[in-house]
């Protein structure tokens, strides 16, 4: 995973709220079976229709999303999480993030910033008067500034150090193997096991 | 200091420890006891174990299926679609490679990955169990800790049969009461939803408690879990009890002889301590209880079907106020209309959520003898082959059949829409599935989440219809009731 300490780029303004993952990207482009290449079924549904943010300049080339509470709601694709990534966005904004996607971004090194829905507000404002307006996302001071609105934002010391250090969560779970070698010696007997099978 | 039981399952999980403490706190890296696999949320996982050259740690831990993608038409063809079938070609792939049992399409055992898990046995109470797919809160049903995932910790399964996860909020469902007659455990979850929000549950692993739920055949309580995702919940799950022991008995690998009583024993430890704290309580009356039904564009957006499409105006927060107006704009409503006089054009009854026996002769129970309204498409879906086999045992197909309405092989089929089962633009579905998403069903389609007897209902009337609202009204539409 790429490490994030800080970004700034172009912020896009996304008025609602229960962004569910179906809008993110919608279930018809979950057949392929690699992890990259999803940038054109981002909000695909939601991008036919010409006046979605997306297809305005200079919103098309933003990179941070701004959206409003309950973002990423509903299944739990990680697809979601790479078609942000691969139209660009490297990190989203919202007062409120669904745990699955919140989850899923922390190990694709998209940073889910969680701010009070009145800086939301604020920096919506900023970027609907001044397209194009940048904002800076900064993982070491856990701060977003837009225009003259500086504001605080939560994510938890977990993920922050992983993302700061770009982690892989694999390989610092087999550091401790010899705890799992040790608890798998503890599980009763009578847990099933899905092999050999047994039918009915 | 005194438990819940979800704590209670965590805390025999726990492989090592986080470092820290409040704030600062590691994640806990907890066991995973049993690893769903499906073909949509695996192929990148497997990828990046053969990437990174690592083996699957418990093949004898995992379980695999197909069902997102597969046809409920015309199975014993090889699949139209080219990408769906590249999917599920991979999934062969991969469980040959990597040692996993696969229940294929055709297959007696195969069907959806959360009717399979309790249908074979394998998913048993105090258990961790995880899957791709958000809706394996379903497990919980049999007190296990049941949680969907993401693909990156899929691969972190496979690898390590562990994950790593943040401590969670404990919010009891207090849901006391008898339901009345026509109202299930489906009307229970959307009431809850509609209550606590699709947010609400954010954080929390939720136990629903009470009488009502006591009351609740292990299939109901499946129902009920099947949609705490939907409140945002990380996890939801029922204490194991009597009913939850005579649904296990006898599966294929539930434990046997000596190894079902030492199970037993621990199973019956198995519930919140009388003196445990719950971080939140929220209350719910079932003796008043009415059918739900959704309006809106999210699972929160329901109300009784009894009542009319609310306005934009009735909500306080703006951002409420702003969703409703969007949601009855794609929904072709009027704020005012009664739901019931809301027509339909397709009943599905099928999904994770309600395609299990129970549900099926609930709502075959509704339709027995009635016609279908004649501009309504009737989509039956089991949720598993095996389900689909019994029913036809029971002569359930030839009542839906009887019926008008379409029998098909077992699947995810028209939830989500990744094979053909799909709505037309504009077309309006009642629903027995969970997620009423904008275009979830199928692009620019209309969902009306619902339960199985309120499905049936509607598709004799044409309209969304109470199982009440028949004449002649039902002799009993009694749904997931424990005989226990």
């Amino acid at each position: 995973m790429e490490k994030f300490s800080t970004h700034t780029g172009i912020g896009v303004p996304l008025r609602q709220s229960n962004v569910d993952t179906d809008q993110i990207i919608p279930a018809v482009y979950l057949k392929r079976i690699t992890r990259t290449g999803f940038e054109d079924a981002l909000f695909a549904a939601w991008r036919k229709d010409p006046a979605f943010i997306l297809n305005q300049e200079p919103f098309n080339a933003g990179s941070v999303l701004v959206a409003g509470p309950d973002f990423g709601t509903g299944s739990s694709r990680e697809h979601a999480v790479w078609a942000l990534k691969d139209y660009g966005f490297k990190t989203v904004l919202s007062s409120r993030f669904a745990d699955i996607f919140r989850g899923n971004s922390g190990k694709q090194g998209l940073l889910a910033a969680e701010l009070a829905q009145d800086d939301i507000e604020l920096i919506w404002k900023v970027l609907e008067n001044a397209p194009g307006t940048e904002v800076t996302v900064d993982l070491v001071s856990k701060t977003v500034t837009c225009g003259n609105v500086v504001a605080p934002f939560e994510i938890d010391d977990y993920t922050r150090w992983r993302l700061l250090e770009g982690l892989d969560d694999i390989g610092l779970t087999l550091q401790h193997e010899e705890d799992i070698t040790a608890y798998e010696a503890t599980r009763p007997a009578f847990k099933p096991k899905t092999l050999p099978a047994r039918l009915s | 200091m005194a438990k819940t039981l979800a704590e209670k399952v965590w805390d025999a999980h726990v492989v090592r420890k986080g470092d820290g403490e409040g704030a600062n706190a590691q994640p806990d890296l907890l066991y995973i006891d049993l690893h769903l696999v499906h073909e949509v949320t695996s192929p990148q996982a497997f990828e990046g174990l053969r990437l990174a050259g690592r083996k699957l740690r418990r093949p004898d831990l995992t379980i695999a299926t197909e069902d997102h993608n597969t046809p409920t038409l015309d199975i014993d063809k090889p699949i139209a679609d080219l990408t769906s079938r590249t999917q599920i070609q991979t999934l062969r792939n991969n469980c040959a490679e990597f040692g996993v049992r696969l229940h294929s399409l055709g297959d007696a055992e195969q069907g959806i990955v959360h009717v399979v898990g309790p249908q074979l046995g394998l998913t048993q109470p105090g258990m961790t169990v995880v899957c791709g797919d958000s809706h394996t809160s379903t497990h919980g049903a049999f007190g296990a800790l049941a949680m969907g995932i993401g693909t990156s910790e899929v691969e972190h399964v496979m690898a390590t049969q562990t994950l790593s996860l943040k401590p969670f909020k404990t919010m009891a469902i207090n849901v006391e009461g008898t339901l009345r007659p026509g109202v299930s455990a489906k009307d229970i979850i959307l009431a809850v939803i509609a209550k606590i929000g699709t947010g609400g549950g954010q954080g929390y692993v939720l136990e629903y408690r009470g009488s009502a739920i006591r009351a609740l055949s292990m299939e109901a309580r499946m129902t009920i879990c099947n949609m705490s995702i939907e409140a945002g919940a990380r996890a939801g799950l029922v204490a194991p009890d009597q009913t939850t022991y005579d649904y296990m008995y006898g599966r294929p690998h539930a434990p046997q002889g000596a190894e079902w009583d030492a199970a037993v024993e621990y199973w019956n430890t198995l519930r919140s301590e009388d003196d445990a704290t719950f971080d939140v309580e929220v209350d719910l009356d079932a003796d008043t209880l009415e059918p739900f039904v959704t309006w809106g564009t999210n699972p929160g957006q329901g109300v009784s079907l009894s009542s009319k499409v609310p306005s934009p105006e009735d909500f306080g927060d703006e951002n409420a106020k702003a969703a409703a107006e969007r949601a009855l704009q794609y929904m072709g409503l009027e704020a005012g209309t009664p739901m019931k006089e809301i027509r339909v054009d397709t009943v599905f009854l099928g999904s994770c959520t309600n395609s299990r026996m129970e549900d099926l002769r609930a709502a075959a129970d509704i339709i027995r003898g009635r016609t279908k309204d004649p501009n309504i498409r009737m989509l039956v879906v089991p949720g598993s082959a095996r389900v689909r086999l019994e029913a036809e045992a029971e002569g359930l197909d030839r009542v839906f059949k009887d019926f008008g309405a379409e029998w098909r092989f077992a699947g995810c089929s028209m939830c989500l829409g990744m094979n053909p089962d799909q709505l037309e633009p504009g077309e309006r579905c009642a629903s027995t599935s969970n997620r009423n998403f904008e275009g979830r069903q199928g692009k620019g389609g209309r969902t009306h989440l619902v339960s199985p007897v309120v499905a049936a209902a509607t598709a004799v009337r044409g309209t969304l219809s109470s199982p009440s609202d028949l004449d002649p009204a039902p002799e009993s539409a009694a749904v997931g009731i424990s005989a226990a």
